[in-house]
């Protein structure tokens, strides 16, 4: 099956804090084609975003779609309150990396 | 019903904008002029120290340019989460700030000053009565952290800033604020739709950050219309999408049909955007629906120690090879030195260059050339920090590590001192709601002529 790179349909991949015990991910599609391509293959679920971030499923909080702006969200448990010790991203701003690797499988 | 117009002109007060962009917007007649000023992302030691993360002098350059153009033009301004964090201190802070800025140039007006600080007893009290919930995923409050606390806010709805503006203020400095509110307050007040206003408020809070390019240092501009409200930028070179402006919707949130705020939630189930001109989005179908129960946020902090800090970098394969058996050993050297003292101290040690930006989260095992290295030293004492941070350093960099080669030193220092002296760390307490019987009850106004 063909792939294509999330870089290649995503015009923005972010992370950030939503709320000091939350941290959203947000994939913003370049365009209704690409939205529609990643939502269809079903690639961007609970346990992608699990192992994508070493995590259990039961801490991915949510996986929601936003048509009006193209986007796909996925929220999870942060592994510690915003600043609590051994914070490594206070804003939480820097924790969308593994998000870049992302392939979506085409159905040709 | 005629247009009514917000003109927001910066992020976050303190944060700066172009005058030019400001007088844009002021050429469009607004209605108010609505600022917020706070944020909990730059973490828990704003609100538990009581200091705010902007600058006094940047913060005063705003000001004087919004407050001239408010008084001016005889049209309210409003200011939510004073000071960042929105407790007293934050408030006296931005107090003093206004009343400088008055002296310098003779003005004379109204202000409404709205505490959010909550008091601890009351607080108590509240959470007998079963009326604290926890926002998932924040644990359950207990008594404990009430008192620990050193500053706690509850963030205040629009009600509070309509009760100031009906008593004639000409500007508003309002304490731990739900960040749309001072966008919405005075359009509500004046009949506008609530979920038009409020999810306004929401995309206006961020200034011109919904615009591409986004900026929080720039003015945008918000229009209520019968059926909607529309979005623009101010700036020649920004303007606003379809995309730009559902996106920002998201922004920062867990769900974007779902908003809770003071009070109710705002639904965009049935919201759409569409391109109103070149530059400007027309939003329509978001509502308010109002919850049973009023519920307010609060939001704590309590002192958890005092931190010092070593930043240095390794240059070395063999010792990057074998650093985390170094680490350990390094902890357990510095354990073993100070067991009889008892010091009651957290070290931490990050490790840029390997998962030193997502620790755990981190699904990649690559290692860099060279790692940078910051021990992380929280103590109950500065002095105790002082003293496990300087001991781990002076270990680690003569740790004699198996294999090791270069036998001069295993760490490369940036600086000297080595060594720095944070001075006292908080954490994040309280992340609950509360309910309440009466939406100004916990809110007080002062009202002052300055």
């Amino acid at each position: 099956m063909k792939t294509i790179p999330i870089t290649d349909l995503a015009k923005v991949i972010r992370s950030k804090n939503a709320g000091p015990y939350e941290l959203t991910l947000d994939i913003i599609f370049k365009d209704q084609a690409g939205f529609e391509k990643t939502i269809k293959s079903g690639v961007i679920n609970k346990t992608l975003i699990a192992n994508l971030y070493n995590i259990s499923p039961d801490k991915v909080i949510n996986i929601v779609e936003f048509p009006q702006a193209l986007a796909i969200k996925a929220t999870i448990v942060r592994p510690r309150p915003s600043g609590a010790l051994g914070e490594t991203d206070v804003y939480g701003a820097q924790q969308h990396a593994p998000l870049l690797n992302i392939k979506v499988p085409i159905c040709s | 019903m005629k247009e009514y117009r917000v003109l927001s002109p910066t992020a976050i007060l303190g944060y700066g904008f172009p005058e030019s962009s400001f007088n844009e917007g002021l050429k469009y007649q607004p209605d108010v002029i609505a600022v917020d000023a706070g944020s909990s992302d730059p973490g828990p030691y704003y609100l538990g120290a009581g200091v705010s993360f902007t600058d006094r002098n940047a913060v005063k350059r705003d000001l004087e340019i919004i407050i001239a153009a408010g008084l001016e033009r005889n049209i309210p301004v409003l200011i939510g989460t004073a000071g960042g964090s929105g407790a007293n201190s934050h408030l006296e802070w931005n107090l003093d700030i206004i009343k400088e800025i008055a002296k310098e140039q003779n003005y004379h007006f109204k202000l409404a000053v709205i505490t959010a600080e909550l008091d601890k007893d009351f607080l108590l009290d509240q959470l007998q009565a079963g009326r604290i919930t926890p926002l998932h995923p924040a644990p359950e409050l207990t008594a404990e952290d009430i008192k620990k606390s050193t500053n706690i806010v509850a963030q205040m709805g629009i009600e509070p800033l309509i009760k100031a503006l009906d008593e004639g203020a000409q500007v508003i400095l309002a304490g731990r604020c739900y960040d749309p509110a001072v966008f919405a307050a005075d359009a509500i007040r004046k009949g506008y739709d609530p979920g038009l206003a409020v999810h306004m408020g929401k995309i206006l809070e961020c200034g011109a950050i919904a615009a591409e390019p986004g900026s929080g240092s720039d003015s945008a501009l918000g229009i209520i219309q019968p059926d909607g409200f529309i979005i623009q930028p101010l700036a020649d070179n920004r303007r606003c999408s379809v995309t730009s402006v559902a996106a920002h919707t998201l922004y920062e949130k867990t769900n974007p049909y779902e908003l809770p705020g003071p009070g109710g939630i705002l639904s965009l189930q049935n919201t759409s955007f569409e391109q109103n001109s070149d530059k400007a989005v027309k939003v329509t179908g978001s509502k308010f629906v109002p919850a049973i129960n009023y519920t307010v946020k609060l939001e704590g902090a309590k002192k958890i120690g005092y931190r010092t800090v070593s930043i240095a970098g390794c240059r070395d394969a063999i010792m990057i090879s074998k650093i985390d058996e170094i680490i350990n050993a390094v902890k357990l050297r510095v354990k073993d030195n100070f067991q009889k003292q008892g010091y009651n101290y957290n070290l931490h040690f990050h490790i840029y260059g390997k998962n030193g930006v997502m620790g755990d989260l981190e699904p990649t095992e690559a290692t860099g050339h060279e790692l940078g290295i910051v021990i992380d030293v929280v103590a109950d004492t500065q002095e105790t920090a002082n003293t496990i941070c300087s001991f781990t350093r002076s270990t680690m960099l003569h740790y004699g590590y198996p294999d090791r080669i270069a036998t001069a030193g295993n760490l490369a220092f940036p600086y000297s001192p080595s060594d720095f002296k944070v001075g006292p760390v908080y954490e994040f307490s309280i992340y609950h709601l509360l309910e309440v019987d009466d939406p100004l009850k916990l809110f007080p106004i002062q009202m002052m002529e300055v």
